[in-house]
């Protein structure tokens, strides 16, 4: 039988590309659970809140779908500050950690999705975007635009936030953050703030992820739920809080998921994110790149 | 109340409300009661790992359908009665909360919650590709045409099953809650580092806690698929069982056996009203708000309020 | 004789960073030994690798011949290794008396079929021996600094160690708390057993310790009779900052 060479390497690009998203779906969460330690398990809830804003605006306006993205990242951002205040106040300050925020997260999370259920239904919806039908070849391999388009915004999203949280003053302060709060309380900084931008950093990359998700494909509401574990998969096997890590997880999640669609069926794909994530947890909590 | 007393005193009420329900003759009652019981069953389960031990299960649907699926199982290979059912998936369902428990509880308990939220979706995606039970297509399951002691409609087989399960899972609540590995779970919840010096051995009471828990909410499902008649995997990963499992003992109180059991008569009653009236996805989103408000204002639910009331008043 | 705990080189590292450096320590039952150095020379880190909350990289932990390394730290308190925690770790939902039931229910090997009467018994002479007695029925998490440090430390002694840790238990407290302190420590003695005390109010220490041991930087540099060690030129300017 020949090799399956077209099958293979197109299985491999689909997956890399596919990883891009899968890291910019990630990266937020790498912030807020990897830094702030803050178990936001309604990140893939303002993901999907971000798609729906793309395809509603979209399918009224006809604007193409990651501008409307870029335009209300400051929305999600604001989202995020609002946030991180209400779980502020009522949990971390009063120190009642696990159990109250993560029910907490839980019922925004199942909130947002009850929610877009009753004003968009459970149909799929999508967005249509100039470059979607386009399909670049090389060979035996395809580069569908649909897929490229998003993964070098995801790619320019991820970058951008490393070097943001390397090279600027504040994005060191939320590092700084991130390994002692007391030392940097002490040092004069007011962490609040550091943390509570930390978060609506993570909270905007989310929206923006779930624009360049619906251009890759249709939404419905409760997707957000599948894509909880894929994220955590990824912040926990890239080492909780490394950027880098959530990269690199997320491109090898993206293969995986890419081969198990190809030569076991579509059908199982759910299932390998979160195999993963519980194989992971299971036998190296602390993840490839962890700490 | 010693506990003898007190299992005694719950099956004499099981015994007395499935007496009266004979005289109810409006069959939407017994199936309105079903769903309340379920509930009850459910809070009461999560709550043996969420409220005593302070461990967040989000996957509550996972062993639910556990539950449901291997009375399917069984339907199909060997056409099982009612009881074998019930065992078989409550053995099941309780086995993997060991294995769950085994593998992810000796992380931090935000490691075991996300564990829980992966389970879901992993056995739900496992479902979905097993033809046997019927897939993504379903598995239609025959209700029995003689009914044992002289009943005759099924669903009031089905309710006299679900008030004794219920009951079940009452007495092995407060068993657990009263005896020595209660105050061990208690410590476990309040500081597990400190419960550990203190000789407690955290790990194995996690993982007691996760299989009882984990047993009882499979006991739950083993007489679904008999309810609905048909089974598909969206009916028995149902959202609503997670949310509800976690909803309604936040609600009635996480520190004791009352506190589930209030919780799922209120707010399953309070659904059961709204789903009739309204809408069912208006229905979940009352859950969810109330869950975050409690969750956020009256961390301790209303048994929480009604101990400090009563605390005010010494 | 047998040491009661024997520390052989013992290693933690944390990263980078070592914490402990071939650190050897050694007990005698019933011996009264304190443990003294400045901030961050990893005294806190040995009492968790002997306690078992932490595992150290390199070296053996004994108690009474027998390595205990492996062991998970509940199973350490079974042995006979009882620690407080430097800040109190209160098992706040619960009330005072019921905080003791958890070590006289735990704190030995298992099973034990004690009835509620004679828990409750057992609990009573603890808090009376430390004071609390009439604290009883109070909750646990409205104590002040001074009762919450005498419960940690019945916490402790509720486990019926052979080996009793107190971490910093006078930390912050006015002189005649830090008295009421070592009073209850002095009671041990009479039970034979061990006690390290790990403390930064010299007085106390002077007063309570047999011997005393200096970590400085993750390493031991002083090991034996108070009044010899506190004098040695290292310890002084470790303290004062050379």
């Amino acid at each position: 039988m020949d090799f399956p060479t077209a099958l293979v390497l197109n299985a491999i690009i689909a997956g890399l590309l596919l990883g891009g998203l899968y890291a910019a779906m990630s990266v937020g969460v790498s912030i807020s659970f990897g830094m702030l330690d803050v178990v936001n398990i309604a990140h893939p809830g303002f993901i999907i809140l971000g798609s729906y804003i793309a395809y509603i605006v979209n399918a009224r306006l006809g604007f193409d779908p990651i501008a409307v993205g870029i335009v209300v990242s400051p929305l999600f951002f604001a989202l995020g500050m609002a946030l991180y205040r209400v779980y502020y106040l009522c949990f971390e300050r009063r120190g009642q950690e696990s159990l109250r925020g993560l029910a907490f997260f839980f019922g925004i999370l199942f909130i947002t999705e009850v929610a877009l259920i009753l004003v968009f239904g459970v149909d799929y919806r999508m967005v249509s975007a100039a470059y979607q039908d386009t399909t670049m070849r090389l060979g035996p391999v395809d580069f569908p635009m649909r897929l490229v388009v998003p993964f070098l915004v995801a790619m320019a999203m991820v970058i951008g936030v490393e070097i943001f949280l390397t090279r600027t003053f504040f994005g060191r302060a939320v590092l700084a953050v991130a390994q002692d709060s007391l030392a940097l309380r002490l040092m004069g900084v007011d962490t609040l703030r550091v943390k509570e931008f930390a978060f609506a950093l993570s909270i905007a990359t989310a929206g923006m992820a779930g624009v360049l998700l619906v251009v890759i494909q249709p939404v419905q509401p409760a997707i957000g739920r599948e894509y909880i574990g894929l994220v955590f998969a990824v912040c926990v096997l890239g080492g909780m809080g490394s950027i880098r890590g959530t990269l690199v997880g997320a491109l090898i999640l993206g293969l995986a998921e890419s081969f198990t669609a190809t030569f076991a069926g579509p059908s199982w794909a759910p299932a390998v994110s979160f195999g993963i994530l519980l194989g992971t947890l299971a036998f190296k909590p602390s993840g490839l790149f962890g700490r | 109340m010693s506990n003898r007393a007190f299992a005694l005193v719950v099956f004499a009420a099981a015994a007395g409300i499935i007496a009266a329900s004979r005289l109810v003759t409006n069959d939407y009652y017994f199936s309105a009661a079903y769903t309340v019981l379920q509930f009850v069953i459910l809070a009461t389960a999560w709550n043996i790992l969420g409220g005593y031990a302070g461990y967040v299960n989000f996957g509550s649907a996972a062993f639910f359908a556990v539950g449901a699926y291997s009375s399917v199982f069984l339907y199909r290979w060997v056409h099982a009665p009612l009881p074998v059912m019930i065992v078989t998936g409550t053995l099941v369902a309780g086995l993997l909360g060991f294995g769950v428990g085994y593998l992810t509880l000796r992380l931090r308990g935000v490691f075991f919650a996300i564990a829980t939220l992966a389970l879901a979706v992993v056995l739900f995606t496992c479902v979905v590709n097993w033809d046997y039970v019927g897939g993504s297509r379903g598995a239609y399951i025959l209700q029995p045409k003689d009914l044992p002691f002289g009943l005759k409609r099924y669903i009031h087989v089905l309710f006299g099953a679900m008030v004794l399960m219920a009951g079940v899972a009452l007495v092995v609540a407060r068993t657990i809650e009263t005896s020595a590995i209660g105050r061990g779970l208690a410590a476990i919840r309040d500081d597990e580092l400190a419960a550990e010096c203190a000789g407690v051995p955290t790990l194995r009471l996690k993982i007691l806690a996760a299989s009882v828990s984990g047993a009882l909410m499979g006991m739950a499902g083993t007489t679904f698929p008999y309810y609905l008649s048909y089974v598909e995997p969206s009916a028995a990963f149902n959202l609503s069982y997670a949310v509800n499992s976690i909803a309604m003992p936040l609600i009635g109180g996480m520190m004791s056996w009352m506190g589930p059991l209030l919780g799922a008569l209120l707010l399953g009653t309070v659904q059961q009203v709204v789903q009739v009236t309204v809408s069912s996805e208006w229905n979940l989103l009352i859950v969810g708000v109330l869950l975050v408000a409690f969750v956020t204002l009256a961390p301790n639910g209303i048994m929480g309020w009604v101990d400090k009331w009563k605390r005010r008043r010494k | 004789m047998t040491p009661l705990l024997r520390v052989t080189g013992v290693t933690k590292r944390f990263g980078g960073f070592t914490a402990l450096d071939g650190v050897d320590l050694e007990v005698a039952p019933g011996e009264r030994l304190g443990l003294i150095g400045p901030n961050g020379s990893g005294k806190s880190t040995l009492v968790n690798c002997i306690a078992g909350t932490l595992r150290n990289e390199a070296g053996r932990i004994e108690l009474d011949g027998r390595d205990i390394g492996r062991e998970p730290a509940f199973k350490r308190v079974h042995l006979g290794v009882s620690r407080s925690f430097q800040i109190p770790r209160p098992f706040a939902s619960m009330s005072v008396i019921d905080n003791l039931r958890i070590p006289i229910l735990y704190g030995v090997k298992a099973p034990v079929t004690l009835d509620a009467g004679r828990a409750t018994d057992e609990a009573m002479r603890i808090l009376d021996q430390v004071g609390l007695g009439e604290k009883a029925q109070a909750m646990s998490a409205g104590l002040t600094q001074v009762d919450m440090r005498k419960l940690e430390l019945a916490r402790a002694i509720a486990a019926k160690p052979r080996l009793l840790i107190a971490d910093e238990a006078m930390a912050g407290l006015s002189a005649s708390e830090v008295d009421d302190i070592l009073a209850l420590l002095f009671t041990l003695k009479e039970r034979g057993v061990a006690v390290i005390m790990i403390e930064h109010v010299m007085r106390a220490v002077m007063k309570f310790s047999e011997r005393i041991a200096v970590l400085v930087a993750g390493k031991k540099i002083a090991d034996g009779d108070p009044q010899a060690v506190v004098a040695k030129p290292e310890v002084v300017s470790a303290y004062l900052g050379q």
